[in-house]
C-alpha cells in the first residue's frame, strides 16, 4: 500500500471518529489541528486505525507519536 | 437499529459511535424512559459509558450518566460524595475487574490465610452494595470477575488454593451467593462474556496499562451489550412473545410439499437432530412466561400435521394462538398482538426467510426480527440478543401462559351471555387489594414498566421506587389481584399516590390489560376512597397524561366520578374528586378482600 493509499482511508477513519467529513490530515496533522482529538478520542483513533488496516501497535509505538506522519510510518512499517 | 443487534460488528460501532448517536437520537416517536446511572468505575470507563449509551438508547432508555473519578468506586460508595447524591442514581453500576482484587494469595500463605483474605476482599465490597441500596435504595449492578491472562500454577490454577484462578472462582461463588439472597442487585457475568470474546484478547494488558482500561477497548460493546440488557431488563424492557415460521424454522423441508411423514425433526439424522435442539430450545422458553405463537404461510391443517409428529418436541398445546394460512405474516401476527392484547413490538419474529423477515420489520415498528442466519446458528442469534433476558423467575412468569390461555375460555364464556353484568356474575371474581405487600414488589415494579394502554401517568418504577413508596407513611399504596373461576390472573392492578395536606395525589393508576371491562379500576377506586377517608382526606387529585398507547384511559376519571379541573393544550389533564359528596361505586361483580 502506498503512502497515498494509506492517507485515503486514514482520512476516512479520522472522518468517522471525530464525526466530521470534513477532515483531512496530512504528516505535518497534530492533535491540536483536529477538533475534538484529545486522550480519550486518542484511544478509539488508535484502535480504529488498527482495526482498519489489521495490525495491532505496540504499546510503546502509541504512545510518542509526535504527528500523524509519524503514525503512517508506523502503519507502513507494521504492514511490512 | 440493526447495527446494535447481534451479531453486531464491534469495530463499525467503535468507530461510528458519534454518528450512531446521531442516528438514534434522530429517529422520531420512539417513547423513551429517562434514567439516571451512576457509573462507579475501578478502571477507565469513558468508552463504556459512550457504548452503553447506544445500546440503551436502541432499547428506549435515554440514560444521564454519573461517571466517578478514576477508581473511586470504593470511595464514592462508602464514604459517599455530595455529588453522586445530588444526582440521585436510579441505577448504580460498579465496574470492577480482577485487575481491583488487591491482594491474591501468596504460594505461602496457609489455607487459613487465604480464606482470611477472601473474606475480607468479599467484606469490602459488601461494603460498597450494603452502602449503595441504604444511600440511594437503588438498583445495583456489579460485575463478577474475569478469569486472569495467565496462570503461574498452570492447570493446578484451577485447583490449587493458591492459584489465581481458584481464588477468583470462589470470589465469584460468593458474588452468586450475594445476588441470590438479595434483590435489586445484578451481576454482569463478564466472566462469560470474557470467555466468550477470548480471555488473553479481553485482557489486552497494552490497554491496561497505556489507558487503564481493564479489558481491551475492542471488547468494550460486547461488555456494553451485556450490561445494557440487563437495565432494558430491569426497565421492563423485554420482549414478550415469540411468533415463529414453521418451515426450515421449525423442522427441515415444507411441510406442505413435503408431506409431515417427510420433514426433518426427531432424531434420524443430523438436520433433524439440530431443529429438535431449535425446537427444545423455544419450548423452554414456555416456562418463562414467554408466549409462544406461529405465524406460518401454510394450510393449517399441514402445519397441525407437522406439529403432530410424534417425534415434535413441540406440540400443538404449546402455543397460545397458530396462525397458519396465506395472509402477509406481518397482519397475522399483528391480530395474534390484538388477540393476546399485547403490542406487536414485544414480539420476537423468527423466520428463515430473509424476505419474510424484511418485510415484518418493515411493517411492525420495534419488532425484533433476528438475522438468524444457518439453522446452526439459530439458537445462538436468538439467544445473544437477549431477548427475554431474566432478572428474577416469578411465579408470574411460570403461570403466564396458562392465564393467556384462561383468557380465550373467558372470551368464549362471555358469547354466550346477553347482560354483560349477568357474564360478571357468572365469573366468581374475588379480589385482594391491600397495600404493597414485599411478595409483590417484583411484579408491581414490572407492572409499572410494562404497562402502556390502561395507564393514566405512565410513571416507571424500579423495585427500590416501588418499596421506597410502601414505607412511606405519607403515601397510599394499593395493589389488586384477582381470580376468578377461570383461574387466578395475578396482580392485574397498581395504583399509588401521595398526601400534601388534606388532598391526596394519584401518582400512577394502571390495570393489566387481561382484566379490561371486569369492573376492577371500580373496586380499586373503592378500596382508596376508604383508604383516604380514613386518612382525613378530602379531596383526590387525578392526573391523566396522554401518550400514544393510552388513549383508552382518557376518560377514565369522568366515569370514576371525577370533576375535570384543568386540561393544557398537550391534552395533559387535572381532575378532582370531592370526599364530601357521596360515591357510587362501578363495581358489580367482584368480592372485594
Amino acid at each position: 500500500m502506498t503512502r497515498e493509499e494509506i492517507y485515503g482511508k486514514l482520512n476516512e477513519v479520522f472522518q468517522d471518529v471525530f464525526d466530521d467529513e470534513d477532515i483531512t490530515v496530512n504528516d505535518a496533522t497534530v492533535a491540536s489541528d483536529v477538533d475534538g482529538w484529545d486522550s480519550l478520542e486518542h484511544i478509539n483513533l488508535i484502535v480504529a486505525v488498527e482495526r482498519c488496516f489489521g495490525i495491532k501497535f505496540t504499546m510503546g509505538e502509541t504512545t510518542g507519536l509526535k504527528n500523524v506522519g509519524e503514525m503512517v510510518d508506523k502503519i507502513i512499517a507494521h504492514l511490512g | 437499529m440493526k447495527q446494535l443487534e447481534y451479531p453486531y460488528d464491534s469495530d463499525y460501532i467503535l468507530r461510528k459511535k458519534k454518528a450512531i448517536r446521531r442516528e438514534l437520537l434522530a429517529r422520531e416517536g420512539i417513547r423513551y424512559i429517562d434514567k439516571r446511572i451512576a457509573i462507579l468505575g475501578g478502571s477507565t470507563t469513558s468508552d463504556i459509558k459512550l457504548i452503553l449509551e447506544l445500546f440503551l438508547l436502541n432499547y428506549g432508555i435515554r440514560p444521564e450518566f454519573y461517571e466517578s473519578e478514576y477508581n473511586q468506586y470504593y470511595e464514592d460508595a462508602v464514604f459517599g460524595n455530595p455529588e453522586l447524591e445530588e444526582f440521585k442514581p436510579d441505577l448504580v453500576f460498579v465496574h470492577t475487574t480482577t485487575r481491583n482484587i488487591a491482594n491474591y494469595p501468596a504460594v505461602t500463605d496457609s489455607p487459613e490465610q487465604i480464606d482470611a483474605l477472601l473474606d475480607e476482599t468479599m467484606a469490602r465490597f459488601e461494603q460498597i452494595w450494603k452502602s449503595l441500596s441504604e444511600k440511594y435504595k437503588c438498583t445495583v449492578i456489579q460485575n463478577n470477575f474475569e478469569q486472569p491472562y495467565y496462570r503461574l500454577l498452570g492447570n493446578s490454577d484451577f485447583t490449587n488454593i493458591h492459584g489465581r484462578l481458584n481464588f477468583i472462582n470462589r470470589l465469584n461463588e460468593r458474588f452468586c451467593q450475594y445476588a441470590q439472597s438479595h434483590q435489586n442487585f445484578f451481576i454482569n457475568d463478564i466472566n462469560y462474556v470474557s470467555a466468550v470474546y477470548g480471555i488473553k484478547k479481553w485482557a489486552d494488558p497494552g490497554d491496561w496499562y497505556r489507558y487503564k482500561y481493564a479489558l481491551s477497548v475492542s471488547a468494550i460493546p460486547d461488555f456494553a451489550f451485556n450490561l445494557a440488557r440487563i437495565i432494558k431488563a430491569v426497565y421492563g424492557r423485554n420482549k414478550k412473545a415469540f411468533a415463529l415460521d414453521m418451515d426450515n424454522t421449525l423442522w427441515g423441508g415444507i411441510v406442505g410439499d413435503d408431506g409431515p411423514e417427510n420433514i426433518r425433526i426427531g432424531h434420524e439424522d443430523a438436520e433433524s437432530e439440530l431443529y429438535t435442539e431449535f425446537q427444545q430450545y423455544i419450548k423452554a422458553h414456555k416456562d418463562l412466561g414467554i408466549l409462544l405463537t406461529v405465524a406460518s404461510k401454510n394450510d393449517e391443517e399441514n402445519a397441525l400435521a407437522g406439529l403432530a409428529r410424534p417425534d415434535s418436541t413441540l406440540k400443538q398445546d404449546d402455543f397460545l394462538i397458530i396462525k397458519a394460512n396465506w395472509d402477509n405474516k406481518d397482519i397475522n401476527i399483528a391480530k395474534t398482538a390484538q388477540e393476546i392484547n399485547i403490542g406487536a413490538d414485544s414480539f420476537v419474529f423468527v423466520d428463515d426467510n430473509p424476505v419474510e423477515r424484511a418485510l415484518v420489520e418493515q411493517q411492525i415498528p420495534g419488532i425484533s426480527v433476528p438475522e438468524v442466519g444457518a439453522p446452526e446458528t439459530y439458537i445462538d442469534v436468538i439467544d445473544s440478543n437477549g431477548y427475554f433476558e431474566v432478572t428474577g423467575i416469578s411465579e408470574e412468569d411460570i403461570k403466564r401462559g396458562g392465564m393467556y390461555k384462561a383468557n380465550m375460555e373467558r372470551a368464549k364464556a362471555s358469547a354466550s351471555f346477553d347482560n354483560y353484568d349477568e357474564y360478571l356474575k357468572s365469573l366468581e371474581m374475588k379480589a385482594e387489594i391491600k397495600p404493597f405487600a414485599p411478595v409483590y414488589m417484583a411484579r408491581i415494579a414490572e407492572l409499572t414498566n410494562k404497562s402502556n394502554q390502561f395507564n393514566l401517568t405512565t410513571k416507571r418504577c424500579s423495585q427500590a421506587e416501588i418499596e421506597n413508596f410502601a414505607s412511606d407513611p405519607s403515601y397510599i399504596t394499593l395493589y389488586g389481584r384477582l381470580e376468578d373461576k377461570f383461574g387466578d390472573n395475578g396482580v392485574v392492578a397498581v395504583t399509588f399516590g401521595h398526601a400534601e395536606g388534606d388532598v391526596f395525589h394519584i401518582d400512577l393508576w394502571l390495570m393489566s390489560c387481561r382484566v379490561l371491562k371486569r369492573g376492577m379500576e371500580f373496586a380499586m377506586m373503592d378500596e382508596l376512597i376508604n383508604e383516604a377517608k380514613s386518612r382525613n382526606i378530602t379531596k383526590i387529585k387525578g392526573y391523566y397524561y396522554p401518550t400514544a398507547k393510552n388513549k383508552m384511559v382518557r376518560d377514565f376519571y369522568e366515569l370514576q366520578g371525577f370533576t375535570k379541573i384543568n386540561e393544557t393544550e398537550e391534552g395533559d389533564s387535572t381532575w378532582e374528586l370531592d370526599l364530601g359528596q357521596p360515591h357510587k361505586s362501578g363495581n358489580v361483580a367482584i368480592k372485594v378482600n
